[in-house]
């Protein structure tokens, strides 16, 4: 939405080139019969770097609603996941890039945090910790070697995880998403 | 809590007003109020009104400051609240006490010579002396205060000429960039003689066509007030009107031409006026880097 310079204030989300920026202080300065300089500090949302722009009076700029909404993993389409926003209802289609090495410890129904700039998802956190099931108890690959204490197991998610010699089949274990490795072995009541 | 910290500044503003009010008495100027809702608002380029039922909150009292000139009242000042659409800002809140003063037979540098007297009057009343502390700097209010011209300053620190070069939007960007951190930060500064362009509603120098007569000071890197030689030409001025509202055009800053203002201006005498920001002044009695320091209510509390 196209605002006017003057409502721009702190924590006002601007797209400027199509790159989404977070208003961090809004300078205001004008020679009383002179017209207004404002001096807007930003930080791009992309790359986290910060800069200055100078506008003036009268300048439009476009306003972004950037907001986290939660939502739950449906299904992969391609090269596509499909969620669904928990409180709308409505399904986003969403790259699977954007989750990076994150997108194979994704299950179905689980519930992640994502980020929306207008109606398009632009990031997908998953909980630091999520709870898998081994499906396969003995996986040779090419890059992981067999060590006396670990050894490569396959979760549902499809992803291979190093672990304890003792983990077996149907054992549910708890991943670290952020390191995408094995933490512990849950014992299910 | 925010408002039982400025205590001590609305006290000292309280002081300023009555400082403000007894050195005008002395000199003889009538104390008067005039509207805040009007029919019409200075056509300026750069001042937005607010609007109320296709009415005007008064931006300036200067029409009708100069109404009652016309109507031959002599020497007149006023402490009034002005209202400016989009202003909010460290130095800014779109509701702005201003003190306006119009001293017959005097011109622009009549009116500084006031502003010195009575700058020094109320530093005075508030116990302060000619000396006083703005945010780590002691400014020495002594007269008289150092004067430069537009083009010296912009010379000398933006290496341009804005007298002899129109650009207005550089002048602007400049003037807040360059040429005011070039100033003393010990002293006042009048910086006087600006560009034909930039004339508002002051005369032309006599004799230097190329500048007006209009000062502003500057004080601890604030811009305190703003004077003219008045323009009593009611044709000039009407010109001047005219060629803002083709400006601004149809946008929400349209103004009409104010009409019963220019026909008064055939019989306003020769005169000098300024109008000074109040909460600054108390700004920099108090040693207070924002005016939200020195009012009880900003925009965001109203």
């Amino acid at each position: 939405m196209s605002i006017e310079i003057s409502e721009v204030s702190r924590n006002t989300k601007l797209l400027i080139d199509g790159v989404p920026f977070a208003v961090e202080d809004v300078n205001f300065v004008k020679p009383g019969k002179g017209r207004a300089i404002y001096r807007i500090k930003m930080r791009n949302l992309f790359d986290g770097v910060a800069k200055e722009i100078t506008y003036h009076s009268g300048d439009r700029v476009e306003e972004v609603s950037i907001v986290a909404h939660d939502m739950q993993y449906l299904y992969e389409e391609g090269d596509h996941l499909v969620f669904m926003d928990t409180e709308s209802y409505e399904q986003h289609s969403v790259n699977k890039d954007l989750l990076g090495n994150k997108a194979q410890f994704l299950k179905e129904s689980m519930v992640v945090s994502t980020i929306m700039m207008g109606s398009r998802v632009i990031g997908v956190d998953l909980p630091k910790f999520v709870e898998l099931r081994v499906v396969e108890s003995a996986v040779s690959t090419r890059t992981d070697t067999v060590t006396a204490q670990m050894k490569a197991v396959r979760l549902e998610t499809g992803a291979t995880v190093n672990v304890p010699t003792f983990v077996k089949e149907g054992d549910t274990l708890k991943i670290d998403t952020r390191t995408g490795t094995y933490v512990e072995r849950v014992t299910k009541k | 809590m925010r408002l039982k910290q400025i205590k001590a500044n609305l006290e000292r503003r309280a002081l300023t007003l009555d400082g403000i009010r007894a050195f005008f008495k002395k000199e003889g100027f009538l104390e008067v109020e005039t509207p805040l809702l009007a029919p019409q608002a200075a056509p300026e380029q750069f001042i937005a009104p607010f609007t109320v039922n296709g009415w005007f909150l008064s931006t300036s009292p200067e029409m009708h400051m100069k109404r009652l000139l016309a109507a031959g009242y002599g020497s007149v000042f006023q402490i009034t609240h002005c209202f400016r659409k989009g202003e909010r800002g460290q130095l800014h809140n779109p509701e702005f006490t201003m003190l306006e003063w119009y001293r017959v037979d005097a011109d622009y540098l009549g009116i500084i010579e006031d502003t010195e007297k009575l700058v020094l009057a109320v530093a005075g009343d508030l116990g302060l002396g000619s000396t006083i502390c703005y945010q780590g700097r002691e400014i020495d209010l002594s007269r008289p205060w150092p004067r430069t011209t537009v083009s010296k300053a912009f010379r000398k620190s933006a290496d341009w000429d804005p007298v002899l070069r129109h650009d207005p939007e550089r002048f602007d960007l400049d003037l807040v960039d360059k040429v005011m951190p070039g100033f003393s930060a010990n002293r006042p500064t009048v910086l006087m003689d600006y560009p034909a362009a930039n004339a508002s509603m002051a005369r032309l120098k006599p004799g230097d066509r190329k500048v007006a007569e209009r000062a502003e000071v500057f004080l601890g890197g604030l811009e305190l007030a703003n004077a003219y030689s008045e323009l009593t030409d009611a044709a000039e001025l009407e010109k001047r009107f005219r060629e803002v509202i083709e400006e601004t055009g149809d946008s929400e800053g349209h103004r009409p031409m104010p009409r019963r203002f220019l026909k008064a201006m055939a019989e306003l005498p020769a005169c000098g006026g300024i109008a000074l920001g109040v909460d600054r002044l108390v700004m920099l009695l108090c040693d207070a880097a924002s005016i939200d320091e020195v009012v009880a209510f900003p925009r965001e509390r109203a």
